[in-house]
């Protein structure tokens, strides 16, 4: 009998791997195009202030100095705003940001001109020589303060610094709060942090003038939507531009923008000169000018009956977009969708203002407001159980959505314009997982042996459900080779998450090959046109399907064409062993090799139900709306008070995504989302001085958790298919980092129970919470402090 | 002294040095090259060598992607310049393993899911390479301790 084994669902390493770790990854700046000529901006020192003068005539002398622009030399297409990406009737001034500053720079780091030079060490020093006359204006930089009337504008013209304003309701938000027993109404702050991928950007351009085509390397999550908007600003063809998103070093989010100035102005200077260009942007540069995210003030209540049940919720919030705002209102509008979670709740107002501040533009960072809105919902669970005496566990469980509820219609519209429809899911099973595993029963016991060895420890535990695999539409192409291999082709890029691997076990399923050998080609727009973009966990469900359709495909066109050449039936036919062969008779077979000679003759006809010659398939999966999986994160956090300093004791994460691809991908996404929410609640925040500049401009000022402060995480999965594929599958990308401040403030507030006071703000750092051990006082702070000196 | 003082008029001449002839063993092969003096190691590695298996991550020495051997010990090469390599002894990731035949420790790395998108990779396994010739069994302890210099954004560092 042939064997096949069967990928999906196992623990396969990766086949990427071997050329990573050698180092034979081809990075955006491993690329060296002969002639290459490299690129550096001028970026503005002001958050506000207007240019009155530049004189560029040093820096173009400087030996070495190939091409100084600023903005009077740009065309037209990119002299103004930059294409607006999302557009929402509540947005209302989709103001994007310049290729190069206009008149006025809005944003330190905004670039103002770019000098193209024989090496970056004569750019740079050409940069030096540039002579900017700045008129300063009063920066906007505070949240609050930019939204209220009266507040210098960031852009003037429109009167005002707020954007966007949008309201989504459920039910009636008033009357529930009217006839509730209980009101609880606290304010919650989360500030600015920034993906901090460890490669920063970089674009290099080559343009053939003889044939007029132009190839971009980018370190993009979306090479399509680059190479598109790239025909439209630069005039030409999409057909004649190709996008490659090489190898990526993390992307997490900020790497998706169409278009950054960097990847206009780099193919636009290729163009000009005639020279391959490359710009590769560093530390300092992505700080300030690749885009932020978290920054939002929620006002939030809770109405809830005698016995815990959530009669409505309501929050009102800030967001704060920075200087621009291209991306659109996604960001909010995942935060206040992303709030309601597991529970029922019949009565929810959610209402945004989007507010421009002189701050670097804000889009989504991994998890994409869904952190906040879970900070939000979780901590006002968190009061509702103190309030009431009740166990925080059981208040929650109280209010799940059951089982036998799905599909759950929350009533509120996603970011992908469709109705926020969960799809399926069992969140008490994974709740009980988690408390068991957790060991939430013992912990009073636990609590009080650590309380009586002096340790200030406490337990956190919080739920979510998070948005995934949206649409539009991902395709793929799938290509048996007459060697034999499988060759498949989809534009996701990727920056990690091993779709080499979880892709070509889809098709070595399908197909009876071995994984190894189907060669998997994301992100290059010319290996395959079509497609949207690595985002919002969504290129496993996504393109992974159309993987699959593409894959069964193939699989059913092998069969068709075996059949005329094994003269059988072709449901007498099976595939294994990178073979087709009559069920029965193993001898009786022919290789997928021999097959992709036969599907492609040099003489005779096709026949007509071949669909195309080859043994090849393009398909195309583009699913109405998300999918939804859940997941419950637990911690121990122990606390030294007379420091401040945080050790992570534990911590687990239970979570189902549906049908899992690779247990070893998915926990790995996981594991790199937990560092990072341990991040955004401890160690990362970005720091704007009054003056609107960015003080954190390096890592020892921007911390970045490191093997010292993330503890091994323990992971259980539960498998609840989703309904919306073929393949059973819900994202995961973003599963790790989204409850973790949540988890985080309630241990907190669980370990320093006896000092009266509640986390109510994200990031922290021990600075911030010695602080507020200090404000509250006694009982540990002095005393203990002393003892310790 | 006469000597001395001529010397030092005609460069003063010249204007300051800016360039310099080095000789290094790169992975065991002697290499030489004039260079900019402040041209970085890793720039100098990756540009003028075409080793780009070393990668740059903040240059200012706190990521840790650009950590290569220096005379057997563990550096950033973000940090120092080419001209002060001179006459040493360095070793990159292409030292180590190629795709078909990978180190113990890179095999290691793919066995446990030690990297995601593979930027901070090379950086961090020339550390372990230098943690492990000092302490062949390092506990978990050390082993944490020692990469502390490595950030890795994508694996949590499982």
């Amino acid at each position: 009998m042939l064997m096949t084994t069967r990928y999906f669902g196992e623990r396969i390493k990766r086949n990427e791997d071997p050329r990573l770790l050698t180092g034979n990854g081809t990075f955006i700046d491993d690329l060296r195009p002969a002639g290459v000529v490299h690129a550096a901006f001028l970026r503005s020192p002001h958050a506000h202030a207007r240019i009155t003068r530049i004189d560029t005539a040093q820096a173009a002398q400087l030996p070495g100095v190939i091409a100084v622009y600023t903005r009077a030399q740009l065309p037209e297409a990119i002299s103004g705003p930059l294409p607006k990406l999302i557009g929402h009737p509540a947005l209302v001034h989709h103001k994007t940001q310049y290729a190069l500053a206009p008149e006025k720079v809005r944003l330190v780091g905004e670039p103002v001109a770019l000098v193209i030079a024989e090496s970056r060490y004569v750019a740079e020093d050409a940069l030096d020589l540039i002579e900017v006359d700045y008129d300063p204006l009063p920066p906007v930089v505070d949240l609050e303060a930019a939204a209220r009337d009266g507040s210098p504008l960031v852009h003037e013209d429109i009167g005002t610094n707020i954007c966007a304003h949008h309201t989504q309701r459920v039910g009636n938000v008033e009357e529930a709060f009217a006839h509730a027993t209980h009101v609880f109404s606290e304010r919650f702050v989360i500030d600015r942090g920034t993906a901090a991928p460890m490669e920063c950007r970089g674009v290099v351009a080559v343009w053939d003038g003889k044939v007029r085509e132009l190839t971009v390397w980018d370190t993009t999550q979306a090479p399509i939507r680059i190479r598109n908007y790239l025909s439209q600003l630069l005039g030409l063809p999409q057909n004649d531009i190709r996008v490659v998103a090489p190898d990526i070093g993390g992307g997490f989010g900020p790497k998706i923008m169409m278009c950054y100035p960097e990847e206009v102005l780099v193919p636009w200077a290729a163009m000009q000169l005639g020279r391959p260009v490359k710009w590769i942007e560093d530390r300092r540069e992505n700080f300030a000018a690749m885009n932020h995210e978290r920054e939002q003030i929620h006002d939030a209540s809770i109405a809830v009956d005698a016995d815990g049940r959530i009669l409505g919720v309501k929050t009102v919030f800030l967001y704060d977009s920075g200087a621009y705002i291209p991306y659109g209102i996604i960001v909010p509008i995942v935060a206040s969708t992303t709030l309601v979670g597991p529970y029922r709740i019949p009565n929810y107002h959610c209402e945004f203002k989007a507010v421009f501040t002189n701050k670097t533009i804000v889009s989504p960072y991994r998890g994409a407001g869904r952190p906040h809105g879970v900070f939000v919902m979780e901590r006002l669970m968190d009061r509702v159980a103190r309030e009431l005496g009740l166990d925080r566990v059981e208040v929650r469980r109280r209010n799940f959505i059951q089982p036998d509820e799905f599909p759950y219609d929350t009533g509120l519209i996603y970011q992908d314009n469709a109705p926020l429809i969960y799809d399926s899911g069992n969140y008490p099973a994974v709740l009980e997982k988690a408390v068991e595993l957790i060991g939430y029963a013992e912990w009073p016991d636990l609590k009080a042996r650590y309380r009586r060895e002096g340790r200030v420890v406490g337990l956190g535990i919080a739920c979510y459900v998070e948005g995934s695999g949206i649409g539009p539409y991902e395709g793929c192409r799938v290509t048996v080779e007459p060697n034999g291999r499988v060759y498949a082709a989809t534009s996701v890029g990727t920056q990690g998450q091993g779709h080499y691997t979880a892709f070509a076990q889809i098709i070595a399923d399908a197909l009876a090959v071995d994984v190894e050998d189907v060669i998997v080609t994301t992100g290059d727009s010319g290996a395959f046109g079509w497609g949207t973009g690595t985002f919002a966990s969504r290129a496993g469900v996504v393109a992974g399907n159309a993987v699959h359709l593409a894959a069964q495909a193939v699989r059913a066109k092998a069969i068709k064409v075996a059949a005329t050449a094994l003269e059988a039936r072709e449901e007498d036919l099976e595939l294994a062993d990178a073979r087709v062969f009559v069920r029965g008779s193993p001898d009786r077979s022919i290789t997928l090799a021999q097959l992709a000679v036969t599907a492609n003759p040099l003489r005779g006809t096709i026949p007509e139900g071949w669909e195309q010659p080859g043994l090849e398939a393009s398909r195309f999966f583009a699913p109405p709306r998300g999918t939804f999986p859940m997941g419950v994160h637990a911690a121990l956090v122990e606390v030294d008070v007379r420091t401040g300093l945080v050790t992570f004791l534990r911590y687990l994460v239970v979570h189902d995504c549906g049908k899992v691809i690779n247990p070893l991908i998915l926990d790995g996404q996981i594991r790199g989302g937990v560092a990072q929410g341990i991040g955004n609640c401890f160690y990362e925040k970005l720091v704007y001085d009054e003056g609107g500049q960015l003080l954190t401009q390096t890592f020892m000022d921007y911390l970045l958790p490191t093997t010292a402060e993330v503890p091994d995480v323990e992971i259980a999965h539960l498998e609840t298919p989703t309904p919306m594929n073929p393949l059973g599958v819900k994202g995961a990308g973003e599963a790790g980092v989204i409850p973790v401040p949540a988890v985080f403030a309630q241990a907190l507030d669980d370990a320093l129970a006896d000092f009266g006071f509640r986390i109510r703000e994200m990031p922290l750092n021990p600075s911030r919470l010695r602080e507020m051990l200090r404000a509250a006082g006694q009982p540990a702070d002095g005393r203990r402090a002393a003892a310790a000196r | 002294m006469t000597h001395g003082t001529a010397t030092s008029r005609r460069r003063r001449k010249a204007g300051p040095v800016t360039r310099a002839t080095i000789t290094l063993r790169v992975n065991g092969a002697e290499r030489t090259a004039t260079v900019e003096v402040r041209k970085t190691l890793v720039d100098f590695l990756r540009e003028d060598l075409g080793l780009t298996g070393t990668h740059v991550g903040c240059e200012h020495g706190v990521c840790g992607a650009c950590t290569i051997l220096l005379n057997g010990e563990a550096v950033r090469s973000c940090l120092l310049f080419a001209v002060q390599a001179d006459g040493a002894e360095i070793a990159t990731v292409e030292s180590l393993g190629t795709p078909d035949r990978l180190h113990p420790l890179q095999e290691a790395f793919r066995e446990h899911h030690g990297l995601q998108c593979g930027f901070c990779t090379p950086g961090m396994v020339m550390s372990a390479v230098d943690l492990c010739a000092r302490r062949p069994s390092p506990d978990e302890r050390e082993v944490r301790e020692w990469l502390e210099g490595n950030i890795c954004r994508c694996t949590g560092y499982h």
